[in-house]
């Protein structure tokens, strides 16, 4: 496998790079977006976060686990990202975000209930928000997801079964706790 | 039954993960049969862990964008200069002009805003940042009907204008279009070599320093050079290393000269 090389110029190196990277992409940028919400602000996250790994790919310890270091790369970048727009206040509440914001176009039944959780995902401390998504959607192992965020396992599952308590919560009585963390309403 | 290990919170989660051994998963399996209340309670986890899947997954379904492209990347990487580098030196550049006695700013200062070649480069960057960036029409017309956009242009600016052949230098012209400046309108040239990476080309009718020889523009965040012979301006900037952009300014204005 690849041995450390400096900056990671080298042209096998970079090859294999594409091979390992390449496929991890459509979920990286899932997750940007499960977190950011705004597409464009999410795809520049990715490509940020890629430019990064391009750099560091060399200085990556070679028994690490691509994926988990992607997405603390990426997690990082995300939360520096969501910090600094909530200092600076330009957050935009959710009550005032465009619906186009989203995947897709959602169907008339089902665009409901995606707004739903949505909108109580985007309630949820910060913490516990990032649990959710990466153990149900992006389906990282406890251990995986232990490594992204940098922190216990069972720091991790403290996490998942809170959130995803209060999850339940909004989505069965349709009332969304909010918290003000990370958010500025205008 | 006793010598089973108490049910946590930690094992039902990882239940709805799928994350536990098969001995494991019939001890959850048989306790939740037992207690319906809590079996409840955890299909609705689950559910909620579906419905997250669903909203989300349809993003991995869409094709990744060009900007995401990694091979893309490294490539853009692996040219002499790169951005940042040279990014740098415009900034040192900027630097020595401001030190050496403000000669460019000094002019720009009177009213705020740049006149004569500096205006030109900074509307020639203007133009770059708006068309070269455009993926769906980057130019008004192509170059297969150049004959009239030439015309096009020339009947604006009142004047014969030519549109530059780089193609010895590896840059294709792509065609143009006639763009606003605070001068009155200009032409817009666009070229790009095989990797994409775009050029602009401006000129218009100069009203202050209508004869200066090629010169490498301080500011902005792409390399730029203009000049101005017989009362017209030409600005020549991209988003590529001065060292490539140098040679073209000098092959534009020998032909220039030459027609």
């Amino acid at each position: 496998m690849i041995q450390q090389r400096p900056e990671g110029e080298g042209a096998d190196a970079m090859q294999d790079m594409i091979v390992l990277v390449e496929p991890l992409i459509p979920a990286l940028r899932r997750y940007a977006r499960s977190l950011l919400r705004e597409p464009a602000a999410a795809d520049d996250l990715v490509q940020d976060c890629l430019e990064r790994a391009i750099t560091r790919w060399g200085q990556r310890r070679s028994d690490c686990d691509v994926r988990s270091w992607l997405f603390a790369i990426l997690h990082n970048l995300a939360i520096n990202q969501m910090r600094q727009a909530a200092r600076r206040g330009v957050h935009v509440a959710i009550e005032d975000s465009d619906e186009t914001a989203f995947s897709r176009a959602p169907t008339q039944e089902d665009g409901i209930r995606h707004r739903d959780i949505h909108d109580a995902l985007e309630a949820l401390p910060e913490e516990q928000r990032s649990v959710i998504l990466l153990v149900s959607v992006e389906g990282l192992s406890y251990a995986d997801t232990a490594k992204v965020l940098g922190v216990p396992i069972g720091t991790v599952m403290s996490r998942l079964s809170r959130g995803r308590e209060r999850l339940q919560r909004s989505l069965d009585t349709g009332v969304v706790v909010k918290t003000p963390n990370l958010r500025r309403v205008k | 039954m006793s010598s089973v290990r108490p049910i946590s919170e930690d094992d039902l989660h990882a239940y709805i993960d799928g994350a536990l051994d098969g001995a494991r998963r019939a001890e959850v399996e048989a306790y939740l049969a037992e207690n319906p209340e809590v079996a409840k309670r955890v299909q609705g986890l689950a559910e909620q862990r579906t419905m997250l899947k669903r909203a989300f997954d349809p993003i991995a379904q869409e094709p990744v964008p060009p900007e995401l492209s990694i091979s893309r990347m490294i490539e853009a990487r692996r040219r002499p200069a790169s951005f940042s580098s040279w990014r740098s030196m415009a900034a040192a550049a900027a630097l020595l002009a401001v030190g050496a006695g403000g000669g460019w700013y000094g002019r720009a200062a009177v009213d705020g805003a740049p006149v004569g070649i500096a205006a030109l480069a900074q509307e020639a960057s203007d133009s770059f940042a708006t068309f070269a960036s455009d993926r769906g029409r980057p130019v008004e017309i192509k170059a297969e009907d150049s004959a009239s956009l030439i015309r096009w242009v020339s009947n604006r600016l009142k004047r014969p204008v030519l549109a530059p052949d780089l193609a010895s230098s590896g840059y294709r012209f792509m065609g143009g279009r006639v763009v606003p400046t605070p001068h009155g309108p200009a032409g817009m040239f666009m070229y790009d070599d095989d990797r994409g990476s775009r050029i602009v080309m401006l000129t218009r009718p100069m009203a202050a320093e209508k004869d200066r020889p090629v010169a490498r523009q301080p500011g902005g965040d792409i390399a730029r050079f203009a000049w101005a012979e017989g009362g017209m301006g030409y600005s020549l900037v991209g988003d590529v290393a001065p060292d490539v952009l140098s040679p073209l300014a000098q092959q534009i204005s020998k032909q220039i000269n030459e027609t």
